[in-house]
């Protein structure tokens, strides 16, 4: 019984995240989009030309079944890597990605190597 | 021995971070489209301003150059390069394609009627959806295209004295 109304609750929330995370794709979209020609705003806070134009092929895109990743893909085909604000992993922005992980493990180890040392002057 | 090693670390960082701030900020941030240099276009489809048609690739691959003109009656410095391209019709190896952006038909029509039309063809994208394809951000835009609808280059903005030189060398080579 237990087992079976744990599992409940997994699926049932498993279908909330899958819900909303489907319903809020578009507006996740247009916020990762950079407006080109406004200082500092996404295509989402933006009302400019540009963005109701992208905004109508972002919707076009999502009706025609195309995944997020096609989207950014056909945007940045057209527009480059400037139009997403976060760029997918490649040769130049490499380090951008890595270093973030590699302090974290450097942190560890640091950490770790304090800890080692605390217990053996003890 | 440990201390040489924090230093050495420290200062590795601070080079590292003053690298990373000096490239970034020379770095311009204005978009710029030198990437779509060279790229070639495919999957052309505009609306024909007149006719019930569409407008693809094949109706301008046996031209030698095509300038693709993005413009709209409410567009003021698209008035500005208009003589340029009025000027571009003259030439033979020449064929311009111009894309009427988010325009109303009538003020497009009285447009061209008082300051003449350069274009060989005419298209329409009252939507703005179409011009997406060509990576168009705002009006007036141009593309230079060789035969083979590969992008010469892409003029932002009117086209100036220098464009116009410029397109006229490229076709006249």
């Amino acid at each position: 019984m237990k087992i079976k109304t744990i599992s409940f609750f997994i699926i049932l929330s498993l279908n909330i995240v899958n819900a909303e995370s489907s319903s809020v794709e578009i507006s996740s979209i247009l916020k990762n989009l950079r407006c080109l020609i406004c200082q500092g705003q996404s295509v989402a806070d933006s009302n400019s030309e540009f963005a109701q134009t992208i905004k109508l092929v972002v919707k076009d895109q999502i009706d025609k079944g195309r995944s997020e990743k096609e989207i950014y893909n056909f945007l940045i085909d057209k527009y480059g890597e400037w139009i997403v604000y976060k760029p997918p992993l490649n040769r130049v922005n490499f380090l951008l990605w890595i270093i973030p992980y590699l302090v974290l493990v450097a942190g560890g180890v640091i950490i770790f190597l304090l800890f080692k040392k605390r217990v053996n002057h003890r | 021995m440990k201390k040489k090693i924090i230093k050495s670390f420290i200062v590795l960082l601070l080079i590292f971070i003053i690298g990373v701030f000096f490239i970034g900020l020379n770095n311009s941030t204005i978009y710029d489209t030198k990437s779509l240099v060279g790229q070639k276009l495919v999957n052309i489809e505009l609306d024909h301003f007149n006719k019930k048609k569409k407008i693809t690739e094949g109706d301008f691959n046996t031209n030698n150059f095509t300038l693709i003109n993005f413009w709209a009656s409410w567009c003021g410095p698209c008035r500005q390069e208009h003589p340029f391209l009025i000027k571009l019709k003259e030439e033979n190896n020449l064929k311009l394609l111009g894309v009427n952006f988010k325009d109303q038909k009538k003020n497009a029509l009285k447009f061209l009627n008082e300051f003449g039309n350069p274009y060989d063809v005419l298209a329409k994208d009252q939507l703005g959806k179409s011009s997406v394809n060509f990576g168009i951000y705002g009006i007036p835009e141009s593309i230079l295209l060789n035969k083979d609808l590969v992008v010469i280059k892409k003029f932002i903005g009117p086209i100036s004295l220098s464009d116009y030189g410029y397109i006229k060398d490229i076709i006249n080579k």
